[in-house]
C-alpha cells in the first residue's frame, strides 16, 4: 500500500534522476513522494565505521521515527542529514538540494544548551527569522502565526531560565518551526521532561506538524514514543548501521496516550520490538 | 530576633573591626615604635584631612584616571583580538607561546623598555599598564571563546546564521563570564602597574608617588592614608565589575 514500507525500493516506478547537479556522481533514482535521499553515506569515528554505504529515502510531509540499538548512530544520522555533522563520503539531498539550501528546523535534546538564555523567549523564537529573506511585516506575521498555533499557556516575555524545562523545550520547538521549515529534526526532544509536559508537547507538535505537512525526522530512545508519533518507524541495525526494517503506522490522529492501547499500536510496537531484539542480539 | 539579624548583617565587618582593634591595641601598649605605627585615628585623620584639604584627593583622582585610561585602551585592543584568536584554533596555536611569554613577564620589568619608547611622561605609565592588562584580558577572552559550549553555536548555524553572526550573537555572549573574569583581573593589574609606575618612573602625583614620598619623610599617617586609598580604589573597582557582571550576564549560573 505504501511505497515507503520497503527497505529496498521497487525496481520500476517513475524514477527521478538527480541529474540536476552536474559533476556530482549520478544520484540513484528515488520513488516519488520522497523528500530526502541518502546515498552511499560513509561515516567513521576514530576508525570505527558507523555508516558504510548507507542508503535511505525519507518521505515528504511525513513523520519518520528513527529507532535502533545504542550506539548505532541515530543522532549521528540526523546530524549528518541536517548538515551539522560532516560525513566522510556519500550524498544527502533534499529534493535535489543540499542541506544549506533547505530551510531546516532542529530541536536538540538538551534544551538548556539550545535556547539563548540572554534573550527573552519571544526573541529566541524570533531569532531565526532575520536570516530569511522576509520583510519586517512578514516576519511579524510568521511570529504571530506560530504563537497562535501553539496557543502558549505562559508568558513569552520571560527569560528561558525563568521557565520550566518543558516550557524551554516548547520555546525551542517554536523557534525551529517559526521559519516554516521544509524539514524538522527532533533529537530525543522529550527525554528530559516530566510525563505531563511530554503528553502536552506530543499533542501540540502532532497538530502543528500535520497541519503544515512538515517532513519530520524524530530520534527517540523510547519505542512507545517512536511508534506513537510516527507515520513510519525506521528501525536500524547495530554498527555498521543499515536499515533493519521500516514499519508503517497509520493510526488516525490526533494520537494520545489512548492510542497506545489500541491493537494496531500494540501490533506495530510488538513487531518493532522483535526486530529490535533480533538486531541487538545479532 | 532583631539583634541576631543585625549581628548577621555586621558579620562581614568583623574582620575589619578585629584588624583595627588589634592595630589600636598594639599602638596603645607601645609594642611597635609609634613612629612606624601611628594610631588608627591618626591615620584616619590624615586620610580625612588629605581628602578634604590636602592633595590626597587630587592624587587619588590622578591614579583613577590613569588606571581607567589604561584599562580602556586594553579593553578596546584585547577584546576584538581575543575573539579572533579564540575563534581560530590555528591562529591561537601559532601565537600562544608569544602571548604566554609576555603575559608571564612581569610588566614592571618592561618599564625601561617603555621609558625608551614613550619617554618619562604620562604615556609610559598608561602604556605599560595597558599592555599588562591587555594580555590578561586577551587570554581570558580567547579562552572564553574557545571554551564556549558548541551546541548553541550549532543551533545558530542550523538557523542559517552566518559565521560572524554566530560569533557575535552566540559565542561572545556565551563567553561573557570569562570575559568578565578577564576584565576584573585586567583592571586590578592595571592599578598595580600604575601604582608601581607612579612610585618609580618620575611621577609628581598619584597615589604611588604619595606613598613613596610619605615613606621617605617618615610621615607614617600620611603613608597609611595613601595605602588605604589605593586599597579602597582596588576594592571598589572590583565591586563595580561584580555588580556589572551580575546585571549584564543576568543568565549566569542559571
Amino acid at each position: 500500500m505504501r511505497v515507503f514500507a520497503h527497505s529496498q525500493p521497487p525496481a520500476a516506478p517513475a524514477a527521478a534522476q538527480a541529474a540536476a547537479t552536474p559533476g556530482v556522481a549520478p544520484h540513484r533514482w528515488y520513488p516519488p513522494g520522497t523528500h530526502i535521499t541518502v546515498r552511499g553515506l560513509v561515516k567513521r569515528f576514530d576508525g570505527v565505521t558507523v555508516y558504510d554505504h548507507f542508503d535511505l529515502d525519507i518521505p515528504k510531509g511525513k513523520i519518520t521515527s528513527v529507532f535502533g540499538p545504542n550506539g548505532c548512530g541515530k543522532s549521528t544520522l540526523i546530524n549528518m542529514i541536517s548538515g551539522i555533522l560532516p560525513y566522510d563520503s556519500g550524498q544527502i539531498l533534499f529534493e535535489g538540494k543540499e542541506a544549506r539550501e533547505t530551510r531546516i528546523g532542529y530541536v536538540f535534546q538538551n534544551y538548556r544548551e539550545a535556547v539563548f538564555p540572554w534573550m527573552k523567549a519571544i526573541d529566541n523564537i524570533r531569532y531565526p527569522l532575520q536570516f530569511l529573506d522576509l520583510t519586517k511585516a512578514e516576519r511579524q506575521e510568521r511570529l504571530d502565526r506560530i504563537v497562535s498555533a501553539f496557543d502558549v499557556p505562559f508568558d513569552l516575555n520571560r527569560y528561558p531560565y525563568q521557565m520550566s524545562g518543558g516550557q524551554q523545550q516548547l520555546v525551542s520547538i517554536m523557534r525551529a518551526l517559526v521559519v516554516e521549515p521544509e524539514v524538522l529534526f527532533l533529537d530525543e526532544p522529550f527525554s528530559a521532561l516530566d510525563y505531563e509536559m511530554v503528553m502536552f508537547l506530543r499533542g501540540i507538535l502532532q497538530k502543528v506538524l500535520k497541519e503544515r505537512e512538515v517532513t519530520t525526522l524524530l530520534v527517540s530512545h523510547d519505542l512507545d514514543e517512536a511508534v506513537l508519533l510516527a507515520d513510519e518507524v525506521l528501525l536500524l541495525t547495530k554498527r555498521p548501521t543499515q536499515v533493519a526494517e521500516r514499519l508503517v503506522f497509520d493510526a488516525p490522529r490526533p494520537r494520545s496516550a489512548d492510542t497506545t492501547v489500541t491493537p494496531a499500536f500494540v501490533q506495530t510496537k510488538t513487531r518493532a520490538l522483535e526486530i529490535f531484539q533480533r538486531e541487538v542480539r545479532a | 530576633m532583631n539583634t541576631t539579624l543585625w549581628l548577621r548583617r555586621l558579620r562581614p565587618l568583623l574582620g575589619a573591626f578585629i584588624l583595627i582593634a588589634g592595630w589600636a591595641i598594639l599602638h596603645a601598649i607601645g609594642a611597635v615604635d609609634p613612629v612606624l605605627l601611628p594610631s588608627p585615628s591618626e591615620a584616619a585623620r590624615a586620610f580625612w584631612h588629605g581628602m578634604n584639604e590636602g592633595t590626597l584627593g587630587a592624587d587619588f583622582y590622578k591614579t583613577i584616571v590613569r588606571t581607567l585610561s589604561s584599562f580602556a585602551i586594553a579593553l578596546v585592543v584585547a577584546v576584538p583580538l581575543g575573539i579572533v584568536l579564540g575563534a581560530s584554533q590555528r591562529l591561537y596555536e601559532s601565537i600562544e607561546f608569544a602571548i604566554d611569554f609576555f603575559r608571564s613577564t612581569p610588566a614592571s620589568a618592561l618599564f625601561p623598555l617603555f621609558l625608551v619608547i614613550f619617554g618619562a611622561g604620562e604615556q609610559t605609565k598608561i602604556a605599560v599598564a595597558a599592555f599588562g592588562a591587555a594580555l590578561v584580558i586577551l587570554f581570558n577572552v580567547a579562552y572564553g571563546v574557545m571554551g564556549a559550549r558548541k551546541q548553541r553555536q550549532l543551533a545558530a548555524r542550523v538557523m542559517r546564521a552566518p559565521r560572524w553572526r554566530v560569533l557575535t550573537d552566540v559565542t561572545l555572549l556565551e563567553s561573557m563570564p570569562q570575559v568578565f573574569v578577564g576584565m576584573r583581573s585586567g583592571v586590578s593589574l592595571a592599578l598595580v602597574i600604575v601604582i608601581v609606575a607612579e612610585m618609580f618612573i618620575g611621577s609628581t602625583d598619584g597615589l604611588g608617588q604619595r606613598v613613596m614620598n610619605a615613606q621617605m619623610v617618615f610621615d607614617m599617617p600620611e603613608m597609611y592614608a595613601a595605602i588605604f586609598a589605593a586599597g579602597a580604589l582596588g576594592y571598589v573597582m572590583n565591586l563595580v565589575f561584580i555588580v556589572a557582571e551580575r546585571r549584564f550576564v543576568h543568565w549566569g549560573g542559571k
